[in-house]
């Protein structure tokens, strides 16, 4: 846990620099901000306006995944909406039930959008939004006609020229759901509080836009502080090699120590390494992350294993072997090492996992399966999240 | 008159090849390590024993669970990595991580997967498609001729309410276990098949019981991309051996994005709604005090189906917490040549997977050539038509009602109007239909 709050620190600090958190707790409205590239896709920023709203403490918050505030009333088709437009990298507006920590129900609408590194186009974080919808009862008729003129008016606002695009069909799409959503009762019983379903006025809309403009700005700003800029909308697309957040996410749960190495690039070097890996290694990502995986070899390391290795990958072949390695302190293992080819949605092979499994760790016995079976329960999880990260239509697939 | 449709048997086992050659030779001390009494004396296997949650995702219950670093997930881990084990040993009849897949651009977001080595090596086969219920016929291929290295664990209810794991347990036929076994022509990453009690060999009918073992394995693997997926018979079920397939495929369906249009809570809580804007109708379910209660209420309307000789699919989604059904005629009108000869043409069987909008398909002129616009052409053949579905709906809600124990609510809450489906703003305009008061005479039955 507590190394886990070290690269949630990491992940807002080392990008934004130290005065971010400052500044962004001088804005009054409720959000918090999420990090797509570590496990479990946690929330590494919460403002004051949101943990007020909420009842919760920041110590509360900060490293959970926004999930936990949802409840049996939460409509499981706007949960998945967010979660389509967090794999597709792209903005999404929408009115969602969320629960206090006291258990009650509010209506919200939520404003959420991807903050994209400027370099190399890749999705760095996710800011979200929260504005409180005053209730007011649900009028029928009319509702999509006017949901479609305030989601575009919202996209005037809002994008300007860029992205419009993009954002048109999801608005499309958005207009359709809030008018087929709103008209949902929530099976709770809670009474009457959850009953009706709220829809969010023209001012709430633009609100959320204003709010998430206003932050947009100032992680703009920060981050030029530190020299690793951000920005709202997709600049570049020259992340060749990086991994999608959205893979990163699906990568993200897999808890055994893997890495994954793409052949298509010069010496195949890394491109994903787990939380697990640096743990058992002894490294950290930036000493890990593009580089080929020998660094784990050392004097003893019996060099028919590696070529025994080499030749599974020249013949797309599975391999397990038992190979002595190397932690970043000199210290060495036996690593029961199983490496597998992973297609992609063509067909084809892009990557190939490694996954490392310290011969005699205790706590790696854990909840009864074979060492042997959670690694394949690995390859299995990464080849359903490569598999289908290259299927899709979203704007981040190159 | 008896309608029949001719169509190539998907072979799920390595064991189902053989079969029309050999018949029903193959009984007593066969040797191949099957299911059967001849084999299972000593037979072990996996055995995974989930908690009885009584509360389906959410609420304080969710939020306090999540307080906790949560549990591994352990049946997502068993599955993929016994599942990863037998395609290690080659035990499939392709890679299907090997056959092209892609979302197809448009509106909808149809899947399209093209798969040139599902279906070779077998003659096409006749199948009644006129009777939701059939008697099993031991004779025929069932799952308990598969080899046990097909099989990859046992799975039950805990007795003492929490998750048990034994890596080797004896398969116990006084036990009634209930399997999940390997599907060896896999249609994504993961297929498999859960064949509740597994050796009463019941025919292919949903019952409560087994709709909950369902709705618990997707509850219990909580992956919102494991989907559950069920096929009467005149529905394309291949095999009258009651079972329910799954796959992981981690891309939203078609379906799941479709919006829905509330129809009425029942008195247990459990939410139904209509499929709008989707080329199959169907109903949406969700919600429920309890796990049970939603499976209960879908599984009443299944019964209901079955039992009015209406073929049906299910898929179980978002991990258990909303559940598809489906009513179909495709097979009905395929055996009256009602269906155009380039949609049977591309040999795609609308099953639940493709109602889902997951298509397989076998050539690949039709991969390339893959549109929303050939996707609901093909999708729009199988669902019923808005009269014939109204009525349906009727059936099924007083079913629910009936399985309701009299729950007033659900009626007084119905509205079952033909033609209310259009004006998505009369849903709360407490024009409550007063045309189904919970008595027979007042369902329109044709």
């Amino acid at each position: 846990m507590e190394s886990e709050l070290g690269l949630i620190e990491q992940s807002f600090n080392s990008r934004y620099s130290l005065w971010v958190q400052e500044a962004l707790s001088e804005l009054p409205d409720s959000f918090t901000i999420t990090d797509p590239c570590l496990s479990g896709h946690p929330i590494v920023f919460a403002s004051k306006g949101f943990l007020k709203m909420l009842g919760y403490s920041k110590s509360e918050v900060i490293g959970r995944n926004g999930r936990v505030f949802q409840g049996p009333g939460t409509c499981r088709r706007s949960v998945m909406e967010i979660r389509e437009a967090i794999r597709e990298e792209r903005a999404i507006q929408i009115n969602l039930l969320n629960y206090r920590k006291d258990g009650t129900p509010f209506w919200m609408l939520f404003h959420m959008c991807p903050v994209f590194n400027k370099e190399d186009g890749r999705v760095t974080h996710f800011v979200g939004v929260q504005v409180p919808i005053s209730r007011k009862p649900r009028r029928s008729g009319r509702n999509g006609v006017n949901l479609c003129e305030e989601g575009s008016r919202m996209n005037d606002i809002f994008y300007g020229s860029c992205r419009k695009e993009v954002c048109s069909d999801s608005l499309v799409e958005l207009g359709r759901v809030q008018s087929l959503e709103s008209a949902l009762d929530d099976a709770d019983d809670r009474g009457l509080e959850v009953e009706e379903s709220c829809e969010a006025s023209d001012l709430e809309k633009t609100r959320a836009a204003t709010a998430i403009n206003n932050i947009l700005s100032v992680l703009t700003h920060y981050s030029e502080l530190t020299g690793r800029l951000v920005c709202g909308k997709r600049c570049s697309l020259s992340g060749v090699g990086l991994l999608s957040s959205s893979l990163n996410i699906s990568l993200g749960r897999i808890k055994q120590s893997f890495v994954l190495t793409d052949p298509h690039l010069p010496d195949m070097p890394i491109v994903y390494a787990s939380d697990a890996f640096f743990k058992l290694t002894g490294y950290a990502r930036h000493e890990v992350l593009g580089r080929n995986c020998r660094f784990l070899s050392g004097v003893d390391t019996d060099s028919s294993m590696i070529y025994r290795i080499k030749e599974s990958i020249q013949n797309e072949k599975a391999c397990t072997v038992r190979i002595l390695n190397y932690r970043k302190d000199k210290s060495s293992f036996w690593n029961l090492l199983h490496i597998s080819p992973v297609r992609n949605a063509s067909g084809k092979i892009a990557y190939f996992v490694g996954v490392q499994m310290e011969e005699g760790c205790k706590n790696q016995v854990g909840h009864g399966l074979s060492p042997e079976m959670r690694q394949r329960s690995a390859v299995g999880a990464v080849r359903i999240a490569v598999r289908s990260l290259s299927m899709g239509a979203g704007p981040s697939k190159s | 008159m008896m309608l029949r449709i001719k169509r190539v048997p998907t072979v799920v086992s390595n064991y189902q090849k053989d079969e029309a050659e050999e018949g029903a030779r193959r009984v007593g001390g066969c040797g191949r390590n099957c299911l059967n009494q001849c084999c299972i004396p000593g037979a072990k296997l996996p055995l995974y024993a989930f908690k009885k949650l009584n509360k389906i995702g959410g609420g304080k219950e969710l939020l306090g669970s999540e307080k906790r670093e949560p549990p591994v997930d352990f049946l997502d881990s068993l599955l993929l990595g016994e599942w990863e084990d037998r395609m290690q040993r080659g035990l499939f009849r392709y890679d299907v991580t090997a056959c092209e897949t892609k979302v197809i651009p448009g509106q909808f977001g149809f899947i399209a997967q093209l798969n040139e080595g599902r279906h070779l090596k077998k003659r096409p086969t006749e199948f009644r498609v006129d009777k939701v219920l059939q008697p099993f016929d031991g004779n025929k291929f069932n799952f308990t001729k598969v080899g046990q290295e097909e099989v990859l664990f046992q799975f039950e209810a805990s007795e003492d309410g929490e998750v048990q794991f034994i890596p080797s347990a004896p398969v116990e036929p006084e036990n009634s276990p209930s399997v999940v076994a390997i599907n060896v022509s896999p249609i994504e990453y993961g297929h498999v098949l859960l064949i509740p009690r597994i050796l009463e060999r019941l025919p292919q009918r949903i019952d409560r019981e087994s709709f909950l073992l369902a709705l618990h394995m997707a509850a219990e693997a909580g992956n919102p991309y494991f989907r559950l997926g069920y096929n009467s018979l005149g529905a394309f079920a291949t095999i009258n051996h009651l079972h329910f397939q799954a796959y992981y495929l981690a891309v939203t369906f078609p379906i799941e994005k479709a919006p829905t249009k509330k129809i009425t809570v029942s008195g247990a809580g459990v939410k139904v709604s209509e499929l709008l804007n989707y080329p199959v109708r169907g109903l949406v379910f969700e919600g429920g005090k309890t796990l049970q209660d939603l499976s209960n209420t879908v599984s009443d309307a299944c019964i209901c189906l079955q039992e009015n000789n209406i073929p049906y699919n299910v898929l179980i989604s978002d991990c258990g917490k909303r559940i598809f059904l489906l009513p179909q005629c495709y097979a009905e009108k395929q055996a009256l040549g009602e269906v155009r000869a380039e949609l049977l043409d591309t040999q795609v069987n609308p099953a639940v997977w493709e109602i889902s909008g997951h298509m397989v398909l076998k050539r690949k002129k039709d991969y390339e050539e893959a549109s929303d616009e050939n996707a609901w052409k093909l999708l729009a053949e199988v669902s019923l038509s808005e009269e014939r579905f109204q009525e349906v709906n009727a059936l099924i809600f007083e079913a629910i009602a009936c399985g309701d124990n009299g729950n007033a609510n659900l009626l007084e809450d119905l509205e079952v109007e033909p033609h209310s489906h259009d004006e998505v703003g009369t849903i709360n305009t407490s024009s409550h239909a007063a045309m189904v008061t919970g008595t027979q005479q007042c369902l329109v039955l044709q």
